[in-house]
């Protein structure tokens, strides 16, 4: 596939068509983008509304989050690629400092600290979902690519040291992910296949000595996804009822206001376990147009990031949209019992604003990446 | 340090990109794939089944509650059982005003108003079709009451339950321990699951330390219900029986303790109206035969629930009722470590059995003038070791003492067991304290406080000072005495039942580390004072041993509360009752094949002697079957 064929595909937007075309391209608005991701949040909406069982307040909150995290990321595509990257580095520190903060004087609830209230109460470990790419993807910037072994160690640390003041919160799952974001700019950066096979394979041993220094209830999480027969009423439980809740739900047989999720049988329905009353409700045929649109988002996010006309806006595209990918994959084969219960949210869809104002800053900045595009790319 | 940066490659690195960039998108797409095939897998293979599982809507997994453990005496008297009792339960998803509910129950006194901002917390903590209990046991007039305003409480019901009855109340209370309602900080502890359909929890005692075997295995049932979760009966759904799983609960294990409900009986009779604590036990192999702690409480309240106010009662009470004297006070054990320390001195040469020395009533460091008094003002005159013993004559420590050394002390008390945890078979137990040289180092933070002083050794060497020991420590200490010197974990539980087949497994007697002393007549020569103590002309116990059909040995003790001054004198009727000294008495019998060892602690009691010893010569005579009112 040559570039100018794919941007065919998504509908390149260098000759805009008619009057909404130029408005969006004006406000530097990528409407291939902004398509998909607002036909997933519809999407998530329908679903959110039966999930919350039919509650009107709860729905119109959700809207109203989405409203802000739309506005977020019409601000955030504003900025330039080079104006972010100018900025990286101190909000990079800005977000250390926070997280050191938090786990001084940060906000404890159900034995984790997570939170921090200075005027405004949020989760600074949000912050650097985002910032650590960016810090990654910055180092790398005027580095020659593929990076050489110290600037890897460099960009190493630069990851390890958020991701373990937040592993400390505890806030593992928040962690990995962190970690992951990070390692995909190098992945991309063209981290050389050899390192890549020995990293996976010395993980062999490396997941047996963890295994070792795992707490118990989260060596039970793995043995439950190995057999949820075994504690039907513990850990088990979510597994047992989200694969009734799928399976019942069918190729589609319409609306279905299923039982699974009616009733209450269904734990976390409204926030991890959204995929499953989506399963139940609109069938395969619902779950597949869904992860289409994902799809779309993902393959808009690595096109634009293809097209990008730097390393650091490059790099930094990749990541987010990855990210996203990851989001997504972790959820849905959690939800279906394909990997343990980690508690990761259906992007765009699960009830809860903090993360998805975080998803739609990093759409923010994959659009004002695409505006700044190189024009022709050969 | 680079200068310059290389050159970088922005053709190669494009490409280098864009291969990744398709790369990922391939992964990816591999896994959303899997993720498709899983979900084909599922919704249309499996559908069926998965279909017929969930049944357009109505299966609900129920946990089926265990039924816990019984409770038995040695002799096989129950002393926990689990009675039906009807309890107030609520279903928080059929409730629309659950304030207005609660304010209302408050209003015809079937709950407390002070309680409602708990049960608000409780119904939000679990699923909202899970019943949460108000009330564990109503009486009949309260019975009679809801049924007639039933109408009005919609989402409010009586259930029969089993409720943990103790029918002996009081008398087993801290020997037992009680059960109380699950609490959110227990719900974090134990595993949810397990607890799924249970209310109740150990939370002291016997009760709390065996709760994995008494509480036994939850059961569960997959049952059918209709759109609101309310179960439909059997006979009008139209649903195949056999697609229900279900499986039995585990009963919980029943318990056979050691424990002598008649010598127990004997044991808080004679406490009535102190503060105390009474631990009996069999030297031969540890185990408990009584074990009191006065004043207690009524267990029943805890397992069947009990108003705030109630509680900050017993909590507040001045005597401290829920306080388990028995495991957890800690006394300077006073007199009562003479015989123990005695054999020390013997088998380190700090004495002789032949030395003789004088007691004038008190003793003196050289170049000091303080003067450590003797319990005698006039003295006991001329002494050897055994009438040490038996007249217990304080100076004759005093002077030996210097000889043995604290650290000497601290390694033969050790041995006997004082000082640290016993091992019983319950929570909570304290580990007391003996003194030595090193622990003072550590337990003070100035330099000058972490000096070890001559006066100490001195006071030690009476069991006053930094020692302190528990009354189970102490049974457990006249134990070895008993057996000259083999040891035994002292434990409540001998036997373990299996509810189904009745089968039952003993608990085997677990050895302790011996007593290092190997010379018998030294043995011999200490167990004879300790006999004389009761039994002989000039012993400080003799009102309470003599005339007894069996032979005995025993060692008073009175420990101070607080100091007299050094020149006051300590007048028993001017001082407030709670600042009197306590008495202390140990004692085994019989002297020649012992089966019982006894050590008693009345707080204030003033003297071992006169207030202790009976008590400890009563449950002797009814253990051995020669009491008055034998059994």
């Amino acid at each position: 596939m040559r570039f100018s064929d794919s941007h065919q595909l998504f509908g390149g937007s260098e000759k805009p068509i008619g009057g909404v075309g130029s408005v969006l391209s004006r406000m530097n608005i990528d409407g291939p983008l902004l398509g998909g991701v607002l036909l997933v949040c519809a999407l998530g909406l329908v679903v959110l509304y039966s999930a919350i069982a039919q509650n009107a307040d709860l729905w119109l909150q959700q809207c109203i989050r989405l409203i802000v995290a739309l506005v977020t990321m019409l601000i955030v595509a504003q900025l330039s690629p080079d104006f972010l990257r100018r900025w990286t580095p101190w909000g990079y520190l800005a977000g250390l400092v926070l997280l050191i903060l938090v786990l001084v004087i940060g906000e404890a609830s159900q034995g984790a600290q997570r939170w921090l209230n200075i005027g405004i109460r949020f989760q600074p470990a949000e912050i650097m979902k985002l910032a650590v790419p960016m810090m990654a993807a910055w180092y790398l910037h005027d580095r020659q690519l593929p990076p050489k072994g110290s600037d890897l160690l460099v960009v190493a640390v630069l990851i390890v040291v958020p991701t373990v003041l937040i592993a400390r919160q505890p806030d593992l799952g928040t962690a990995l992910l962190i970690a992951m974001a990070g390692g995909l700019v190098i992945i991309l950066a063209g981290l050389s296949v050899r390192v890549m096979l020995v990293l996976s394979v010395s993980s062999i041993p490396g997941s047996y000595v963890l295994w070792q220094f795992m707490q118990d209830y989260q060596k039970q999480r793995v043995l439950t996804l190995l057999n949820p027969d075994s504690d039907p009423l513990g850990a088990g439980y979510n597994i047992i009822q989200s694969k009734i809740a799928i399976g019942s739900g069918g190729l589609f047989e319409g609306w279905t206001n299923g039982s699974q999720a009616q009733l209450e049988f269904l734990p976390e329905r409204d926030t991890d376990f959204i995929f499953a009353v989506m399963g139940e409700e609109l069938g395969l045929l619902g779950v597949l147009s869904l992860l289409g649109l994902y799809l779309f988002v993902i393959a808009r996010g690595l096109m634009i990031a293809v097209q990008a006309h730097d390393t650091y806006s490059r790099l930094l595209a990749g990541s987010i949209s990855l990210t996203f990918f990851v989001y997504v994959f972790v959820n849905t084969a959690m939800v279906t019992g394909l990997v343990p219960v980690v508690g990761i949210p259906l992007p765009l869809v699960s009830y809860g604003g903090t993360s998805m104002v975080t998803l739609m800053a990093g759409f923010g900045i994959l659009m004002s990446i695409h505006h700044h595009r190189k024009l022709l790319p050969h | 340090m680079r200068l310059i940066s290389p050159i970088k490659d922005h053709h190669f690195e494009q490409r280098m990109f864009t291969a990744r960039a398709i790369l990922s998108a391939v992964f990816a797409v591999i896994l959303l794939g899997i993720v498709v095939a899983r979900l084909v897998q599922l919704q249309i293979y499996d559908h069926e089944l998965f279909s017929e599982k969930s049944q357009g809507n109505r299966i609900r997994i129920e946990a089926i509650p265990p039924t816990r453990g019984l409770i038995f005496d040695r002799r096989g008297r129950v002393l926990a059982e689990n009675l039906p009792a009807y309890q107030l339960e609520l279903i928080p998803e059929q409730i629309p005003d659950l304030n207005d509910t609660l304010t209302r129950l408050a209003g015809i006194g079937l709950i407390n108003r002070e309680d409602i901002p708990n049960y608000t917390d409780l119904s939000q903590s679990g699923p909202r079709f899970k019943p949460i209990t108000l009330r564990f046991r109503l009486s009949e007039d309260e019975i009679a009451n809801f049924a007639v305003q039933r109408p009005r409480f919609p989402g409010v019901d009586l259930q029969p339950r089993l409720v943990r009855h103790y029918p002996d109340g009081e008398l087993v209370a801290h020997a037992i321990g009680y059960v109380g309602a699950l609490s959110t900080a227990d719900l974090r502890r134990l595993d949810s699951a397990a607890y799924a359909g249970t209310s109740h929890t150990g939370k002291t005692g016997v009760e709390h330390f065996n709760e994995e075997v008494l509480h036994g295995g939850v059961g569960y049932q997959q049952v059918v219900t209709n759109a609101f979760g309310r179960e439909i009966p059997a006979e009008t759904r139209d649903f195949s029986e056999a697609l229900l799983d279900r499986e039995r609960p585990m009963p919980g294990v029943n318990l056979y303790l050691s424990l002598d409900l008649d010598l127990q009986r004997v044991a808080t009779e004679a406490l009535a109206g102190r503060r105390g604590s009474i631990v009996a036990l069999d030297p031969n192999n540890g185990e408990i035969l009584a074990l009191v702690s006065a004043p207690a409480f009524d267990p029943n309240a805890f397992a069947t629930g009990m108003s705030t106010a109630d509680y900050n009662l017993l909590q507040h009470d001045e005597d401290r009722p829920l306080f388990n004297r028995a495991v957890v006070g800690s006394y300077p054990p006073g007199s009562t470590i003479k015989p123990m320390l005695s054999l020390a001195a013997l088998e380190v040469g700090a004495t002789n059995l032949t030395r003789r020395s004088v007691c004038i009533g008190w003793y003196s460091l050289p170049g000091s003038t303080h003067r450590f008094r003797d319990w005698r003002r006039e003295g006991h005159g001329e002494v050897d070791l055994h009438d040490a013993i038996s007249q217990s004559c304080d100076v004759y420590f005093y002077e030996i003492s210097r000889d043995i050394g604290i650290d000497t002390m601290h390694q033969y008390l050790d041995q006997f067991g004082l000082g640290r945890e016993t091992g019983l078979d319950m929570t909570g137990e304290s580990d007391g304290l003996l003194p030595s040289r090193a622990w003072k180092r550590q337990a003070f933070s100035e330099r000058a406080d972490q000096v070890w002083f001559p006066g100490e050794t001195i006071i030690a060497s009476i069991g006053q000072g930094y020692m302190l020991t528990t009354p189970l420590q102490l049974a457990n200490a006249v134990a070895a005495m008993a057996t000259r010197g083999e040891r035994w974990k002292p434990h409540m539980v001998a036997a373990f039942e299996d509810p189904l087949s009745g089968e039952r497994t003993l608990v085997s007697p677990e050895p302790l580390p011996k007593v290092k002393i190997d010379n018998e007549f030294y043995w011999d020569n200490v167990i004879n004072a300790m006999h004389n103590v009761m039994q002989s002309e000039t012993g400080t116990a003799r009102a309470a041993g003599l005339g007894a059909p069996y032979l005995m040995a025993g060692k008073s003790g009175t420990s101070q509360v607080f100091s007299v001054a050094q020149d006051e004198e300590y007048d028993e009727d001017e001082i407030d009752e709670r600042l009197r000294d306590h008495a202390l008495f140990i004692a085994f019998a019989p002297l020649d094949d012992p089966v019982i060892a006894v050590a008693v602690i009345v707080e204030n009691g003033s003297s071992g002697s006169r207030v202790a010893a009976p008590i400890a010569r009563k449950i002797m005579d009814t253990y051995l079957g020669v009491a008055d009112d034998a059994l």
